[in-house]
């Protein structure tokens, strides 16, 4: 029987997966000194519901458990999700979305390497149709809080959404940077006036900024490691500061500027973990820079003109219908071939 | 496509001239060499062992016809078998002895399947036969060619193609760079380094030889750039010719690879319909010349190559192996196996193969022997499903898209895995061994393959099959033609007679009518005329019990017209007779009714048996004796049908005149 290649050179699919979580600690790390100790919390219950329903969908299906649990696919997208939700969403929210995720967007597709589209941002768009108001409500930088919450009173607001006695709600939370702009826009306020406002930081969100360059480092550390091609970040990142510089250009006065929306909202982690998702990403290396510029004019015109504080989870959604099409539009030149 | 080619001529010749840059291809992996297990040995000659097996299966093509029976004394040297056909090699003796079988013995393929092999126990006496060197540079390139033919010599790459067809210079193709592949570049295989290492002259004798017989201009040898020791000999040995070069290429799996090593030396991309040598290159093995050149210059056929034997062997080294030598007399030479030996891999750990069987011969193909354990070569874990990393895309070294070609030969959607070059895929490895999911890709796309050339075959046999029976179908309706007009006019004739007095002399008419159909069912088939008799009193039977219902029928004439036809479309096959015979009845009738409504029946039926034809999808028969004298007959299958369209047409015209 022929049964080459004998020998092969390739980390298995969970040696990828654990590697794409590992670029995630930096930005968990930031995160937690920004935001607190609570999204520890939403991270270990996302990921947990993701392993029971994975566990359970995959006993429904009469598939093994273990080698598909053992994948860690599972895991990356629940922490994806707990990523991109507010950092004290309460425990349901966390659950209904990692549900949603794991078990419609995926396991009713096929499972790993079926899903058409990017799982996490299925139970991100999920949430944020069905819950906009907790959905768009993030709490304040802990350096900005006028009470910031502990570790436990973090908790205890996750699980039972409640507060210490003495704090109110307001206190607590604020809009993020770029709900504010949009909202500040409307009032007819300059763009230079608005970011004077404290959540503002040099390049971003106050605070945030740092969780995104996090990001960024452990975005580097991937395509470093090979885990992922230069490509996708490089064109989401490149059209996404193209687009806000001409506009910036032609009126600084109402948009704002390109670093700004490189360093705001999900960019990196756009840009570095989820457009990033091979399953529902396209394969030719040419496709990879239409996807995810793409990707990155759809955000920045939901950002800008949509009715969301982001557009991420939309622009993704929208791009993984096209990723049939521009694979097949893509397809490289074949060695010994002429150019079609 | 040509001023590609051209275009790509040019490129080389001022390349070669100019510089000495080497290209890159897309893709390509770097698995680990392990190449210095068996190059610290030298080669070593392989003792002539007590019995060899010769299968006659030792190239590609056509299987040699065998020259000696049983019982033959042969001198070392001596032919065994001869080249039958264009693509075909011969068998020689690798020593002296006796012929003491031929018969079926497993032999090393991955089959598994016995075949004929011949079998020759030495006498001990190695005793050679007449050797006849050829001065080559005093003789008709021709005759060397033709010489070459009966040298036994195959590519001894691995490819094993028929060497003699490579150097035919059949006038087309211009060959002005000859590349000599020294790449090696399947981990684990040493035996062309080693051979460089120690007979660089005699390659590059070989490489003299070969660029004459091609009437070559340029000489390029690419070598890896892992081996230096052989890169130093072969520099050596080139220094004083003239357009010749050694080029050293980066170490990059599957840089071996004849189009790759092109590219890689030359920067030409050979067009994928197209040969190297339609762009006016030819690659050989450096083994191949090395053999080229002992055949021309001392007269010695292929008898022997130079074996690798590494992995799990107590002391890997490359020996000189006889054809047809036991491979346990190889795994002893090199200190049999270690403790936990599973099996043995022939070739490269890339593209080679299990071998069945530890009792198989050295063929021709066998570069290297590996024995494996599972420690070496650990069986993959199981294939998960595919992620679309597109890693195998990214070590393509055609650029090829693995993932959509593993997807498409999956779900058996072989149009379009072809519609995406499954063909131009070289099957080296590289996607399965990049593949995070552990898929085995390669085995998806060679079952593709089979799958698709098996449909293709299949699909020529029903083309044919349905050809010849349009033929079939064309006859008889030509019969069928030349009968109806021959009724026509005589009822034409009759018509003439009695055309004042039609309405009185309807029974008469159809009375001749009734005689005339017997006659024509027998000339119409010959075959059966033993039940003619029979035929003759149903048909009568048949005509008189139509003609009491003749008025009744008058009216629906058409509509039993078309049935009548329908049936004997139906029934090409069948002797057809009770068709046949309501057939004659529904063209007495129109005879009777009119001469140009018999005519416009018989065009009808023809149109309807052609279509009925062609909706057949008839099984084929005798598929495999597909000879020339049945594609002759084809041919005048055409002629013929274009004749009856001609005869048709003529008929119409006569009728509306």
């Amino acid at each position: 029987m022929n049964r080459s290649p004998y020998i092969t050179d390739a980390p298995a699919v969970s040696i990828i997966m654990l590697k794409v979580l590992l670029a995630l600690v930096p930005g968990i790390f930031a995160y937690v000194w920004i935001y607190g100790g609570g999204i520890l919390a939403t991270i270990a219950l996302a990921t947990f519901t993701a392993l029971v329903s994975e566990a359970a969908l995959l006993k429904l299906r009469q598939r093994p458990i273990r080698p598909y649990l053992s994948d860690l696919s599972a895991v990356v997208t629940a922490w994806l999700l707990a990523l991109a939700l507010p950092p004290l969403a309460p425990w349901w929210l966390v659950v209904v979305g990692t549900l949603f995720a794991i078990v419609i967007a995926k396991q009713l597709y096929g499972g790993l390497g079926y899903n058409p589209f990017n799982p996490a941002m299925v139970g991100y768009a999920v949430l944020l149709i069905s819950f906009p108001i907790i959905m768009t409500k993030w709490p304040a930088p802990l350096i900005l809080a006028q009470t910031p919450l502990g570790f436990m009173d973090q908790l205890h607001f996750i699980f039972s959404n409640t507060l210490p006695t003495d704090v109110k709600i307001d206190a607590v939370t604020s809009a993020t940077p770029l709900d504010y702009l949009k909202t500040q826009l409307m009032l007819n306020h300059e763009v230079s006036s608005i970011t004077q406002a404290p959540i503002f930081g040099v390049w971003g969100a106050k605070g945030g900024e740092f969780v995104t360059a996090a990001y960024l480092l452990g975005g580097l550390y991937l395509i470093q490691q090979r885990i992922i091609s230069w490509h996708l970040p490089t064109a989401f990142l490149a059209t996404l500061a193209a687009m806000s510089l001409v506009f910036y250009t032609v009126n600084p006065a109402h948009f704002a500027n390109p670093l700004f929306h490189l360093m705001s909202g999900a960019s990196m982690l756009c840009a570095f973990f989820i457009i990033t998702d091979p399953i529902s990403g396209p394969t030719t290396p040419r496709g990879k820079l239409y996807f995810a510029a793409g990707v990155a004019v759809l955000t920045y015109l939901i950002r800008v003109y949509g009715g969301y504080p982001d557009g991420v989870a939309f622009a993704v959604l929208i791009m993984n219908m096209c990723v049939p099409l521009i694979d097949m539009h893509t397809q490289p030149r074949v060695f010994g071939h002429t150019k079609n | 496509m040509n001023s590609i080619i051209q275009f790509a001529s040019k490129l080389l010749r001022g390349q070669t001239a100019e510089s000495a840059e080497v290209h890159k291809f897309h893709g390509g992996v770097h698995p680990e060499g392990h190449k210095q297990l068996s190059t610290t040995l030298p080669i070593a000659k392989l003792a002539i062992p007590q019995k060899l097996v010769l299968p006659l299966r030792q190239h590609v093509g056509y299987i040699p016809k065998v020259k000696v029976q049983v019982g033959d004394h042969v001198l070392k040297g001596q032919m065994l078998a001869e080249a039958e056909g264009t693509v075909s090699a011969a068998i020689h003796a690798p020593t002296s002895g006796t012929v003491t079988a031929i018969s079926e013995a497993i032999i090393p393929h991955p089959s598994g399947l016995p075949d004929m092999c011949i079998t020759l126990t030495p006498d001990g006496k190695d005793e050679w036969t007449t050797l006849r060197p050829t001065n080559w540079r005093n003789t008709d390139k021709k005759e060397l060619v033709a010489s070459l033919r009966s040298s036994g010599i195959v590519g001894l790459g691995g490819a094993t193609f028929p060497t003699h067809i490579k150097v035919r210079a059949d006038g087309k193709s211009q060959v002005h760079t000859l590349i000599l592949n020294a790449a090696e570049c399947e981990p684990y295989i040493t035996c062309d380094d080693m051979l460089m290492r120690e007979r660089a002259d005699e390659i590059v004798k070989g490489m003299e030889i070969v660029k004459f017989l091609l009437g070559a201009e340029n000489c390029i040898v690419g070598i890896e750039d892992n081996k230096p020791e052989a890169t130093a000999a072969m520099t050596e040995a080139c220094k004083a010719l003239p357009e010749t070069s050694v080029k050293v290429v980066p170490t990059l799996y599957p840089s071996g690879d004849a189009r790759r090593l092109i590219h890689l030396v030359s920067g030409v991309e050979i067009p994928h319909d197209k040969r190297s040598t339609d762009v006016g290159i030819q690659v050989f093995n450096v083994a191949t010349v090395l053999a080229i050149y002992r055949y021309f210059a001392l007269g010695e056929p292929s008898i022997d190559r130079i074996v690798t034997i590494t992995g799990s062997v107590n002391s890997p080294q490359n020996f000189k192996v006889l054809f047809g030598t036991p491979l346990q007399t190889l795994i002893d030479a090199a200190g049999g196996v270690q403790s936990g030996t599973t099996h043995f891999i022939m070739g490269g750990p890339m593209m080679g193969f299990d071998l069945p069987t530890i009792d198989v011969p050295i063929t021709k193909a066998a570069n290297c022997i590996i024995a494996a354990t599972p420690n070496l070569f650990a069986p993959p874990p199981p294939a998960m499903p595919c992620i679309r990393c597109a890693r195998c895309a990214d070590a393509c070294p055609v650029n090829l898209q693995p993932q959509e070609l593993y997807w498409f030969s999956k779900s058996d959607n072989f149009e379009k895995a072809r519609d995406y070059n499954l063909f131009d895929c070289i099957e080296c490895g590289c996607c399965t061994y990049v593949c995070p999911s552990n898929i085995p890709l390669v085995q998806y796309y060679r079952y593709a393959k089979s799958e698709i050339i098996a449909a293709d075959k299949a699909k020529e046999a029903a083309d044919l099959a349905r050809e010849r029976n349009e033929f079939r179908l064309a006859r008889i309706e030509r019969e069928k033609l030349e009968r109806a007009q021959k009724h026509a006019e005589r009822a034409a004739s009759n018509k003439a007679e009695s055309a004042k007095t039609e309405s009185t002399k309807v029974a008469p008419t159809k009375a001749e009518d009734v005689k005339a159909v017997p006659a024509t069912t027998e000339s119409e088939q010959p075959a059966s005329s033993t039940n003619t008799d029979d035929v003759k009193k149903a048909a009568i039977a048949a005509a008189i019990e139509r003609a009491k219902a003749l008025k009744a029928a008058a009216a629906q004439a058409g509509e039993s017209q078309k049935k009548s036809d329908a049936i004997t479309a139906d029934a090409p096959d069948a002797s057809g007779k009770p068709a046949q015979t309501e057939d004659e009845q529904a063209k007495a009738e129109q005879a009777k009714k009119d001469k140009q409504a018999l005519i416009a029946a018989a065009i009808e039926r023809a149109k309807a048996q052609k279509l009925a034809a062609a909706q057949a999808g008839i099984a084929p028969k005798n598929v495999e004796d597909a000879s020339p004298a049945v594609k002759a007959e084809i041919s005048e299958i055409d002629a013929i049908r274009e004749k009856a369209k001609q005869a048709v047409k003529a008929q119409d015209s006569d009728s509306e005149a």
